[in-house]
Protein backbone atom coordinates (compact mmCIF):
# COMPACT_ATOMS: atom_id res chain seq x y z
CA UNK A 1 0.00 0.00 0.00
CA UNK A 2 3.05 2.30 1.48
CA UNK A 3 4.88 1.57 -1.57
CA UNK A 4 1.98 1.80 -4.28
CA UNK A 5 1.26 5.32 -2.88
CA UNK A 6 4.67 6.66 -3.12
CA UNK A 7 5.29 4.92 -6.52
CA UNK A 8 1.86 6.89 -7.72
CA UNK A 9 2.92 10.15 -6.37
CA UNK A 10 6.38 9.93 -8.16
CA UNK A 11 4.87 9.58 -11.40
CA UNK A 12 2.78 12.25 -10.77
CA UNK A 13 5.27 14.31 -10.08
CA UNK A 14 7.32 13.29 -13.12
CA UNK A 15 4.33 13.94 -15.05
CA UNK A 16 3.72 17.38 -13.55
CA UNK A 17 7.37 18.41 -14.05
CA UNK A 18 7.67 16.99 -17.77
CA UNK A 19 3.76 19.18 -18.58
CA UNK A 20 5.32 22.19 -16.83
CA UNK A 21 8.56 21.91 -19.38
CA UNK A 22 6.48 21.21 -21.96
CA UNK A 23 4.28 23.78 -21.62
CA UNK A 24 6.62 26.73 -20.50
CA UNK A 25 9.07 26.04 -24.42
CA UNK A 26 5.34 25.93 -25.80
CA UNK A 27 4.22 29.54 -24.27
CA UNK A 28 7.73 30.81 -25.25
CA UNK A 29 7.39 29.25 -28.85
CA UNK A 30 3.70 29.88 -28.83
CA UNK A 31 3.73 33.35 -27.69
CA UNK A 32 4.00 35.54 -31.16
CA UNK A 33 3.25 32.74 -33.19
CA UNK A 34 -0.16 33.78 -34.54
CA UNK A 35 1.21 37.66 -34.83
CA UNK A 36 4.19 36.50 -36.84
CA UNK A 37 1.74 34.54 -39.04
CA UNK A 38 -0.73 37.56 -39.95
CA UNK A 39 2.43 39.44 -41.17
CA UNK A 40 3.84 36.48 -43.62
CA UNK A 41 0.99 35.73 -45.00
CA UNK A 42 -0.05 39.95 -45.46
CA UNK A 43 -4.16 39.20 -44.17
CA UNK A 44 -5.73 39.48 -40.91
CA UNK A 45 -8.21 37.24 -40.05
CA UNK A 46 -11.24 38.60 -37.78
CA UNK A 47 -13.89 37.18 -36.32
CA UNK A 48 -17.36 39.59 -36.14
CA UNK A 49 -20.75 39.29 -35.67
CA UNK A 50 -23.14 38.94 -38.56
CA UNK A 51 -26.23 39.52 -36.93
CA UNK A 52 -25.79 42.61 -34.41
CA UNK A 53 -26.73 45.99 -36.00
CA UNK A 54 -25.09 48.39 -35.42
CA UNK A 55 -21.87 46.89 -34.68
CA UNK A 56 -21.59 43.59 -37.26
CA UNK A 57 -24.28 43.38 -39.93
CA UNK A 58 -24.84 42.44 -43.28
CA UNK A 59 -26.05 45.59 -45.26
CA UNK A 60 -27.98 45.17 -48.59
CA UNK A 61 -25.43 43.95 -50.38
CA UNK A 62 -24.60 41.17 -48.18
CA UNK A 63 -21.09 43.01 -47.07
CA UNK A 64 -20.09 43.01 -43.49
CA UNK A 65 -20.42 46.17 -42.32
CA UNK A 66 -20.69 47.73 -38.81
CA UNK A 67 -18.67 49.46 -36.29
CA UNK A 68 -16.86 46.67 -35.02
CA UNK A 69 -16.00 45.70 -38.42
CA UNK A 70 -14.38 49.62 -39.46
CA UNK A 71 -12.40 48.42 -35.97
CA UNK A 72 -11.06 45.96 -37.77
CA UNK A 73 -10.21 47.68 -40.90
CA UNK A 74 -8.33 49.73 -38.85
CA UNK A 75 -5.96 46.97 -36.98
CA UNK A 76 -5.79 45.63 -41.00
CA UNK A 77 -4.84 49.53 -41.66
CA UNK A 78 -2.29 49.66 -39.05
CA UNK A 79 -0.25 46.76 -39.64
CA UNK A 80 -0.63 46.72 -43.49
CA UNK A 81 -2.26 44.03 -44.09
CA UNK A 82 -5.52 42.81 -45.93
CA UNK A 83 -8.29 42.29 -43.96
CA UNK A 84 -10.64 39.44 -43.69
CA UNK A 85 -13.89 38.86 -41.89
CA UNK A 86 -15.42 35.76 -40.46
CA UNK A 87 -18.65 35.90 -38.87
CA UNK A 88 -18.95 34.26 -35.98
CA UNK A 89 -21.95 34.28 -32.93
CA UNK A 90 -21.85 34.39 -29.68
CA UNK A 91 -22.11 30.54 -28.80
CA UNK A 92 -19.01 29.75 -31.26
CA UNK A 93 -17.00 32.96 -30.95
CA UNK A 94 -14.10 31.82 -28.34
CA UNK A 95 -13.47 28.19 -30.36
CA UNK A 96 -13.25 30.05 -33.45
CA UNK A 97 -10.52 31.82 -31.50
CA UNK A 98 -8.97 29.00 -29.80
CA UNK A 99 -9.10 26.40 -33.03
CA UNK A 100 -6.99 29.49 -34.73
CA UNK A 101 -9.48 30.13 -37.56
CA UNK A 102 -9.28 33.42 -36.78
CA UNK A 103 -6.71 35.86 -35.61
CA UNK A 104 -8.67 38.34 -33.38
CA UNK A 105 -12.10 38.69 -32.18
CA UNK A 106 -14.14 41.96 -32.11
CA UNK A 107 -17.71 40.34 -31.61
CA UNK A 108 -20.14 42.11 -29.07
CA UNK A 109 -18.33 40.28 -26.11
CA UNK A 110 -18.84 40.65 -22.38
CA UNK A 111 -15.14 40.46 -20.63
CA UNK A 112 -16.27 38.53 -18.19
CA UNK A 113 -13.67 36.28 -15.68
CA UNK A 114 -14.48 32.55 -17.09
CA UNK A 115 -13.70 33.92 -20.44
CA UNK A 116 -10.65 35.73 -19.80
CA UNK A 117 -9.59 32.03 -18.73
CA UNK A 118 -10.10 30.97 -22.73
CA UNK A 119 -9.27 33.94 -24.45
CA UNK A 120 -7.12 37.02 -23.99
CA UNK A 121 -9.34 39.99 -23.35
CA UNK A 122 -6.99 42.48 -24.12
CA UNK A 123 -7.53 45.77 -21.46
CA UNK A 124 -8.41 48.44 -22.04
CA UNK A 125 -12.59 47.47 -22.87
CA UNK A 126 -13.96 49.38 -25.86
CA UNK A 127 -17.16 49.53 -25.18
CA UNK A 128 -20.15 48.33 -22.81
CA UNK A 129 -23.70 47.65 -22.26
CA UNK A 130 -26.17 47.06 -19.70
CA UNK A 131 -29.85 46.59 -18.99
CA UNK A 132 -32.31 49.20 -19.67
CA UNK A 133 -35.71 49.73 -21.13
CA UNK A 134 -37.56 50.83 -24.43
CA UNK A 135 -40.56 52.86 -23.35
CA UNK A 136 -42.93 55.44 -25.11
CA UNK A 137 -41.52 58.92 -24.13
CA UNK A 138 -42.79 60.52 -20.90
CA UNK A 139 -43.99 57.13 -19.12
CA UNK A 140 -41.01 56.25 -16.98
CA UNK A 141 -38.65 58.04 -14.95
CA UNK A 142 -36.95 55.41 -12.74
CA UNK A 143 -36.51 51.64 -12.38
CA UNK A 144 -38.21 51.85 -9.47
CA UNK A 145 -41.35 53.17 -11.37
CA UNK A 146 -41.93 49.54 -12.56
CA UNK A 147 -43.45 48.40 -9.65
CA UNK A 148 -46.30 45.85 -10.25
CA UNK A 149 -46.41 46.83 -14.00
CA UNK A 150 -46.02 44.93 -17.32
CA UNK A 151 -43.14 45.10 -18.67
CA UNK A 152 -41.92 43.18 -21.66
CA UNK A 153 -39.45 40.86 -22.24
CA UNK A 154 -37.24 37.81 -24.52
CA UNK A 155 -38.30 34.39 -22.98
CA UNK A 156 -34.98 33.40 -21.53
CA UNK A 157 -32.90 36.96 -21.54
CA UNK A 158 -31.39 37.06 -18.06
CA UNK A 159 -32.45 40.53 -17.35
CA UNK A 160 -35.83 39.29 -16.59
CA UNK A 161 -34.87 37.43 -12.99
CA UNK A 162 -33.13 40.80 -12.20
CA UNK A 163 -35.61 43.34 -13.18
CA UNK A 164 -38.71 41.33 -11.83
CA UNK A 165 -36.28 40.72 -8.33
CA UNK A 166 -34.61 44.09 -8.16
CA UNK A 167 -37.74 46.48 -8.96
CA UNK A 168 -41.10 43.98 -8.40
CA UNK A 169 -42.22 44.44 -12.46
CA UNK A 170 -44.43 41.85 -13.92
CA UNK A 171 -42.49 40.45 -16.89
CA UNK A 172 -44.49 39.48 -19.54
CA UNK A 173 -41.96 37.33 -22.14
CA UNK A 174 -42.33 36.51 -25.42
CA UNK A 175 -40.46 33.84 -27.72
CA UNK A 176 -38.65 36.54 -29.80
CA UNK A 177 -38.06 40.27 -29.62
CA UNK A 178 -40.23 41.10 -32.51
CA UNK A 179 -42.92 39.64 -30.42
CA UNK A 180 -41.99 41.68 -27.45
CA UNK A 181 -41.70 44.72 -29.35
CA UNK A 182 -44.88 44.41 -30.53
CA UNK A 183 -46.57 44.00 -27.72
CA UNK A 184 -44.91 47.38 -26.43
CA UNK A 185 -45.93 49.13 -29.64
CA UNK A 186 -49.28 47.35 -29.11
CA UNK A 187 -49.73 49.13 -25.10
CA UNK A 188 -49.40 45.71 -23.72
CA UNK A 189 -46.50 46.51 -21.20
CA UNK A 190 -44.94 49.97 -20.28
CA UNK A 191 -41.65 48.96 -21.53
CA UNK A 192 -39.45 46.30 -23.51
CA UNK A 193 -36.26 45.43 -20.93
CA UNK A 194 -33.06 44.57 -23.04
CA UNK A 195 -29.50 45.15 -23.44
CA UNK A 196 -29.03 48.63 -23.48
CA UNK A 197 -26.68 48.54 -27.26
CA UNK A 198 -30.03 46.91 -29.30
CA UNK A 199 -32.16 49.50 -27.50
CA UNK A 200 -30.03 51.89 -28.63
CA UNK A 201 -30.16 50.40 -32.55
CA UNK A 202 -33.09 50.49 -32.43
CA UNK A 203 -33.72 54.11 -31.72
CA UNK A 204 -31.39 55.15 -34.13
CA UNK A 205 -33.26 52.95 -36.58
CA UNK A 206 -36.03 55.92 -36.57
CA UNK A 207 -38.67 53.69 -36.11
CA UNK A 208 -39.36 54.45 -32.75
CA UNK A 209 -39.29 58.00 -32.87
CA UNK A 210 -42.17 58.38 -29.80
CA UNK A 211 -40.06 56.07 -27.61
CA UNK A 212 -36.88 56.85 -25.41
CA UNK A 213 -34.43 54.94 -23.26
CA UNK A 214 -35.15 56.46 -20.00
CA UNK A 215 -33.34 54.93 -17.25
CA UNK A 216 -29.99 54.62 -16.59
CA UNK A 217 -28.55 51.58 -17.33
CA UNK A 218 -27.88 49.06 -14.56
CA UNK A 219 -25.43 46.11 -14.34
CA UNK A 220 -23.11 47.35 -16.78
CA UNK A 221 -20.64 45.06 -18.50
CA UNK A 222 -17.70 46.17 -20.62
CA UNK A 223 -16.95 44.54 -23.76
CA UNK A 224 -13.52 43.16 -24.42
CA UNK A 225 -12.07 42.19 -27.57
CA UNK A 226 -9.95 39.23 -27.72
CA UNK A 227 -6.70 37.84 -29.17
CA UNK A 228 -5.46 33.72 -28.41
CA UNK A 229 -4.87 33.38 -24.71
CA UNK A 230 -1.06 32.48 -25.02
CA UNK A 231 -0.72 35.45 -26.82
CA UNK A 232 -1.72 38.14 -24.81
CA UNK A 233 1.40 38.74 -23.31
CA UNK A 234 3.53 38.70 -26.45
CA UNK A 235 3.41 41.20 -29.57
CA UNK A 236 -0.31 40.92 -30.35
CA UNK A 237 -1.79 41.57 -27.26
CA UNK A 238 0.40 44.86 -26.12
CA UNK A 239 -0.29 45.88 -30.05
CA UNK A 240 -4.09 45.24 -29.51
CA UNK A 241 -3.74 47.33 -25.93
CA UNK A 242 -1.89 49.99 -27.50
CA UNK A 243 -4.86 50.56 -30.34
CA UNK A 244 -7.79 50.10 -27.89
CA UNK A 245 -5.81 52.87 -26.09
CA UNK A 246 -5.51 55.06 -29.36
CA UNK A 247 -9.01 54.51 -29.82
CA UNK A 248 -10.55 55.82 -27.01
CA UNK A 249 -8.00 58.58 -26.49
CA UNK A 250 -8.54 60.03 -30.25
CA UNK A 251 -11.78 60.33 -30.06
CA UNK A 252 -11.94 57.39 -33.23
CA UNK A 253 -14.85 55.41 -30.92
CA UNK A 254 -16.87 58.29 -30.32
CA UNK A 255 -16.46 59.06 -34.51
CA UNK A 256 -17.14 55.94 -34.57
CA UNK A 257 -20.48 55.89 -32.66
CA UNK A 258 -21.74 58.98 -34.71
CA UNK A 259 -21.22 57.28 -38.23
CA UNK A 260 -22.69 54.15 -36.95
CA UNK A 261 -26.35 56.55 -35.24
CA UNK A 262 -25.47 55.33 -31.56
CA UNK A 263 -26.68 57.66 -28.85
CA UNK A 264 -22.96 58.66 -27.34
CA UNK A 265 -22.20 56.99 -24.11
CA UNK A 266 -21.29 57.71 -20.82
CA UNK A 267 -18.41 55.11 -21.26
CA UNK A 268 -16.59 56.50 -24.15
CA UNK A 269 -16.19 60.03 -22.67
CA UNK A 270 -15.38 58.32 -18.97
CA UNK A 271 -12.60 56.38 -20.14
CA UNK A 272 -11.31 59.09 -22.75
CA UNK A 273 -11.18 61.20 -19.57
CA UNK A 274 -9.21 58.76 -17.89
CA UNK A 275 -6.79 57.46 -20.15
CA UNK A 276 -5.73 60.93 -21.68
CA UNK A 277 -2.47 62.08 -20.06
CA UNK A 278 -2.10 65.50 -18.92
CA UNK A 279 -0.49 67.19 -22.32
CA UNK A 280 -0.13 70.71 -20.37
CA UNK A 281 3.76 70.30 -20.00
CA UNK A 282 3.75 70.57 -24.29
CA UNK A 283 2.87 73.82 -24.25
CA UNK B 1 -42.58 21.57 2.00
CA UNK B 2 -39.32 22.78 0.20
CA UNK B 3 -37.84 22.56 3.68
CA UNK B 4 -38.22 18.72 3.74
CA UNK B 5 -36.86 18.04 -0.04
CA UNK B 6 -34.24 21.01 0.02
CA UNK B 7 -31.65 19.24 1.50
CA UNK B 8 -31.85 16.43 -0.96
CA UNK B 9 -31.93 18.10 -3.95
CA UNK B 10 -29.17 20.35 -3.10
CA UNK B 11 -26.88 17.39 -2.24
CA UNK B 12 -27.85 16.11 -5.35
CA UNK B 13 -26.51 18.95 -7.01
CA UNK B 14 -23.63 19.12 -5.22
CA UNK B 15 -22.83 15.03 -5.66
CA UNK B 16 -24.03 14.41 -9.51
CA UNK B 17 -24.54 17.73 -10.98
CA UNK B 18 -27.84 17.32 -11.43
CA UNK B 19 -29.56 21.16 -10.98
CA UNK B 20 -33.07 20.51 -9.82
CA UNK B 21 -33.18 24.05 -8.11
CA UNK B 22 -36.89 24.51 -8.34
CA UNK B 23 -36.46 21.56 -5.48
CA UNK B 24 -33.99 24.06 -3.08
CA UNK B 25 -34.39 27.66 -3.90
CA UNK B 26 -38.05 29.37 -2.46
CA UNK B 27 -38.08 32.06 -5.59
CA UNK B 28 -37.47 28.87 -8.42
CA UNK B 29 -39.76 27.00 -6.00
CA UNK B 30 -42.62 30.13 -5.92
CA UNK B 31 -42.14 29.80 -9.94
CA UNK B 32 -42.40 26.62 -10.90
CA UNK B 33 -45.62 26.31 -7.89
CA UNK B 34 -46.66 29.42 -10.08
CA UNK B 35 -46.33 28.01 -13.11
CA UNK B 36 -48.19 24.67 -11.90
CA UNK B 37 -51.42 26.61 -10.63
CA UNK B 38 -51.70 28.73 -13.94
CA UNK B 39 -51.54 25.48 -16.59
CA UNK B 40 -54.20 23.58 -14.09
CA UNK B 41 -56.51 26.97 -14.78
CA UNK B 42 -55.71 26.59 -17.99
CA UNK B 43 -56.60 23.19 -18.83
CA UNK B 44 -59.99 23.21 -16.96
CA UNK B 45 -61.14 26.60 -18.34
CA UNK B 46 -60.44 25.47 -22.03
CA UNK B 47 -61.62 21.95 -21.44
CA UNK B 48 -64.91 23.45 -20.38
CA UNK B 49 -65.47 25.87 -22.86
CA UNK B 50 -64.24 23.62 -25.57
CA UNK B 51 -67.10 21.05 -24.39
CA UNK B 52 -69.48 23.99 -24.04
CA UNK B 53 -68.49 24.85 -27.73
CA UNK B 54 -69.15 21.31 -29.03
CA UNK B 55 -72.55 20.35 -27.58
CA UNK B 56 -73.80 23.60 -28.36
CA UNK B 57 -71.98 23.56 -31.80
CA UNK B 58 -73.50 19.70 -32.22
CA UNK B 59 -77.23 21.17 -31.50
CA UNK B 60 -76.84 23.60 -33.62
CA UNK B 61 -75.19 21.94 -36.78
CA UNK B 62 -79.00 20.10 -36.65
CA UNK B 63 -80.78 23.44 -36.48
CA UNK B 64 -83.65 24.03 -39.16
CA UNK B 65 -81.95 27.56 -40.02
CA UNK B 66 -79.35 27.07 -43.03
CA UNK B 67 -78.14 30.14 -41.94
CA UNK B 68 -76.87 28.21 -38.39
CA UNK B 69 -75.73 25.67 -39.90
CA UNK B 70 -73.52 27.24 -42.60
CA UNK B 71 -72.02 29.42 -39.71
CA UNK B 72 -70.89 25.89 -37.69
CA UNK B 73 -69.46 24.23 -40.33
CA UNK B 74 -67.53 27.31 -41.51
CA UNK B 75 -66.44 27.69 -37.95
CA UNK B 76 -65.41 24.11 -37.81
CA UNK B 77 -63.43 24.38 -41.55
CA UNK B 78 -61.52 27.47 -40.19
CA UNK B 79 -60.53 25.77 -36.18
CA UNK B 80 -59.98 22.22 -38.27
CA UNK B 81 -57.33 23.66 -40.85
CA UNK B 82 -55.13 26.53 -39.29
CA UNK B 83 -52.32 25.41 -36.77
CA UNK B 84 -53.62 26.55 -32.73
CA UNK B 85 -50.19 28.32 -32.19
CA UNK B 86 -50.97 30.69 -34.97
CA UNK B 87 -54.63 31.03 -33.63
CA UNK B 88 -53.20 31.93 -30.59
CA UNK B 89 -51.46 34.61 -31.53
CA UNK B 90 -53.90 35.33 -34.37
CA UNK B 91 -56.36 35.88 -31.15
CA UNK B 92 -53.86 37.53 -29.07
CA UNK B 93 -52.10 40.25 -31.48
CA UNK B 94 -54.65 40.97 -33.78
CA UNK B 95 -58.67 40.81 -32.03
CA UNK B 96 -56.77 41.60 -28.81
CA UNK B 97 -55.91 45.28 -29.73
CA UNK B 98 -59.52 45.33 -30.99
CA UNK B 99 -61.35 44.94 -27.53
CA UNK B 100 -61.90 47.88 -25.19
CA UNK B 101 -59.22 48.38 -22.83
CA UNK B 102 -58.32 51.16 -20.37
CA UNK B 103 -55.04 52.97 -19.75
CA UNK B 104 -53.46 52.39 -16.54
CA UNK B 105 -50.57 54.71 -16.25
CA UNK B 106 -48.09 54.47 -19.55
CA UNK B 107 -50.03 50.44 -20.48
CA UNK B 108 -53.55 49.51 -21.55
CA UNK B 109 -55.42 47.09 -19.69
CA UNK B 110 -57.62 45.16 -21.85
CA UNK B 111 -60.57 43.38 -20.64
CA UNK B 112 -59.52 40.14 -22.26
CA UNK B 113 -55.56 39.64 -21.37
CA UNK B 114 -53.66 36.67 -22.38
CA UNK B 115 -54.96 34.35 -20.04
CA UNK B 116 -58.33 34.94 -21.59
CA UNK B 117 -57.13 34.55 -24.67
CA UNK B 118 -55.53 31.49 -24.38
CA UNK B 119 -58.73 30.05 -23.15
CA UNK B 120 -60.99 31.44 -25.98
CA UNK B 121 -58.72 30.05 -28.70
CA UNK B 122 -57.77 27.11 -27.27
CA UNK B 123 -61.33 25.89 -26.36
CA UNK B 124 -62.66 27.13 -29.78
CA UNK B 125 -59.85 25.06 -31.26
CA UNK B 126 -60.81 21.81 -29.35
CA UNK B 127 -64.42 22.63 -29.49
CA UNK B 128 -64.14 22.91 -33.21
CA UNK B 129 -63.28 19.03 -33.31
CA UNK B 130 -65.70 18.41 -30.20
CA UNK B 131 -68.85 19.69 -32.67
CA UNK B 132 -68.02 16.64 -34.93
CA UNK B 133 -67.23 14.38 -32.13
CA UNK B 134 -70.78 14.75 -31.10
CA UNK B 135 -72.29 14.76 -33.90
CA UNK B 136 -71.02 11.44 -34.77
CA UNK B 137 -72.68 10.06 -31.02
CA UNK B 138 -75.63 12.05 -32.46
CA UNK B 139 -75.74 10.56 -35.38
CA UNK B 140 -75.81 6.79 -33.48
CA UNK B 141 -78.60 7.47 -31.87
CA UNK B 142 -81.17 5.82 -33.68
CA UNK B 143 -83.89 7.39 -35.86
CA UNK B 144 -86.88 5.27 -34.02
CA UNK B 145 -85.39 6.59 -30.67
CA UNK B 146 -85.30 10.23 -31.64
CA UNK B 147 -89.46 9.23 -33.47
CA UNK B 148 -90.34 8.04 -29.96
CA UNK B 149 -89.54 10.84 -28.32
CA UNK B 150 -91.49 12.96 -30.64
CA UNK B 151 -94.56 11.11 -30.46
CA UNK B 152 -94.25 11.47 -26.52
CA UNK B 153 -94.68 15.18 -27.30
CA UNK B 154 -90.67 16.29 -26.59
CA UNK B 155 -89.50 19.61 -28.12
CA UNK B 156 -86.33 19.27 -30.53
CA UNK B 157 -84.43 20.90 -27.47
CA UNK B 158 -85.99 18.66 -24.69
CA UNK B 159 -84.98 15.53 -26.57
CA UNK B 160 -81.60 16.83 -27.49
CA UNK B 161 -81.15 17.49 -23.24
CA UNK B 162 -83.46 14.47 -22.09
CA UNK B 163 -82.79 11.52 -24.81
CA UNK B 164 -80.76 12.10 -27.60
CA UNK B 165 -77.23 13.67 -26.24
CA UNK B 166 -77.03 11.37 -22.92
CA UNK B 167 -76.84 8.76 -25.60
CA UNK B 168 -74.74 9.82 -28.02
CA UNK B 169 -72.78 10.90 -25.13
CA UNK B 170 -71.94 7.33 -23.92
CA UNK B 171 -71.14 6.86 -27.64
CA UNK B 172 -68.73 9.43 -28.14
CA UNK B 173 -66.62 9.23 -24.94
CA UNK B 174 -63.91 7.79 -25.85
CA UNK B 175 -63.17 10.07 -29.11
CA UNK B 176 -64.01 12.81 -26.41
CA UNK B 177 -61.34 11.23 -24.35
CA UNK B 178 -58.29 11.46 -26.91
CA UNK B 179 -59.38 15.00 -28.01
CA UNK B 180 -59.13 16.31 -24.76
CA UNK B 181 -55.96 14.72 -23.94
CA UNK B 182 -54.90 16.75 -26.92
CA UNK B 183 -56.35 19.79 -25.94
CA UNK B 184 -54.57 19.45 -22.29
CA UNK B 185 -50.97 19.37 -24.06
CA UNK B 186 -51.98 21.76 -26.08
CA UNK B 187 -52.08 24.54 -23.65
CA UNK B 188 -48.34 24.65 -23.39
CA UNK B 189 -48.56 26.62 -27.13
CA UNK B 190 -50.18 29.23 -24.23
CA UNK B 191 -46.08 30.37 -24.02
CA UNK B 192 -46.18 31.94 -26.90
CA UNK B 193 -48.64 35.00 -25.75
CA UNK B 194 -46.78 35.40 -22.12
CA UNK B 195 -49.00 32.96 -20.21
CA UNK B 196 -47.20 31.90 -17.40
CA UNK B 197 -48.28 28.26 -17.75
CA UNK B 198 -45.57 25.20 -17.18
CA UNK B 199 -43.71 25.49 -20.50
CA UNK B 200 -43.10 29.21 -19.51
CA UNK B 201 -42.02 28.76 -16.65
CA UNK B 202 -39.44 26.05 -17.10
CA UNK B 203 -38.16 27.75 -19.97
CA UNK B 204 -37.29 31.19 -17.58
CA UNK B 205 -36.02 28.81 -15.19
CA UNK B 206 -33.75 27.08 -17.67
CA UNK B 207 -32.68 30.33 -19.17
CA UNK B 208 -31.48 31.64 -15.38
CA UNK B 209 -29.91 28.73 -14.13
CA UNK B 210 -28.67 27.19 -17.45
CA UNK B 211 -30.60 23.31 -16.29
CA UNK B 212 -32.35 22.62 -19.47
CA UNK B 213 -31.56 19.26 -19.31
CA UNK B 214 -33.03 18.71 -15.54
CA UNK B 215 -36.10 21.17 -16.00
CA UNK B 216 -37.00 18.95 -19.61
CA UNK B 217 -37.35 16.07 -17.56
CA UNK B 218 -39.55 17.27 -15.39
CA UNK B 219 -42.45 19.19 -17.70
CA UNK B 220 -42.06 15.41 -19.40
CA UNK B 221 -42.98 13.83 -16.17
CA UNK B 222 -45.17 16.36 -15.31
CA UNK B 223 -47.37 16.36 -18.63
CA UNK B 224 -47.34 12.49 -18.48
CA UNK B 225 -48.56 12.57 -14.57
CA UNK B 226 -51.38 15.31 -15.75
CA UNK B 227 -52.24 13.30 -18.49
CA UNK B 228 -52.96 10.48 -16.65
CA UNK B 229 -54.71 12.18 -14.63
CA UNK B 230 -57.33 13.23 -16.88
CA UNK B 231 -57.62 10.18 -18.57
CA UNK B 232 -58.07 7.77 -15.41
CA UNK B 233 -61.38 10.22 -14.65
CA UNK B 234 -62.42 10.16 -18.35
CA UNK B 235 -62.17 6.40 -18.04
CA UNK B 236 -64.06 5.86 -14.80
CA UNK B 237 -66.42 8.12 -15.88
CA UNK B 238 -66.94 5.82 -18.80
CA UNK B 239 -67.49 2.83 -16.61
CA UNK B 240 -70.29 4.64 -14.59
CA UNK B 241 -71.96 5.88 -17.49
CA UNK B 242 -72.49 2.20 -19.33
CA UNK B 243 -75.67 1.63 -19.62
CA UNK B 244 -75.97 -2.56 -19.84
CA UNK B 245 -76.82 -4.22 -23.08
CA UNK B 246 -76.48 -0.28 -24.83
CA UNK B 247 -73.16 0.33 -27.27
Amino acid sequence: MGLKRSAKIAGMAAALAFGMATAMTGQAFAKNEGFMKVLKRGELVVGVKADYKPWGFRDSSGKLVGMEVDMAQDVADALGVKLKLVPVQSSNRMQFLQQGKIDLMIATMSDRTDRRKLVGIVEPNYYTSGTNLLAKKGVLKNWTDLKDKPVCGKQGAFYNKVVAKRYGAKIVAFVGNAEAKQALRDGKCVGWVYDDSSIMADLASGQYDDYEMPMSTEDDNPWGLAVPLDELDGIWGNFMAGMQYRWLTSGRLSELEAKWGIQPTAFLKMQAEKLTPDRKHLK
Amino acid sequence: MLDAIAPFFEKLYDDTGWNFIVFYEQYEYDRLIEGIGVTIQLIIASLVFSLVVGIVGAWAQGAKSAIVRYVIAGYIQVFRNTPPFVQILFFYFVLGNLTPSYDAGGYQVAWIGNFGWAVISLGFFAGAFNVEIFRSGIEAVPNTTREAADALGYTRLKSYIHIVFPLAFRVCLPALNNNLVNLLKTTTLAYGIAVPEMMYTANQIWSDNVNVSEMMILLFFFYIGLVSVLVYGMHKWERQMKIPGYG
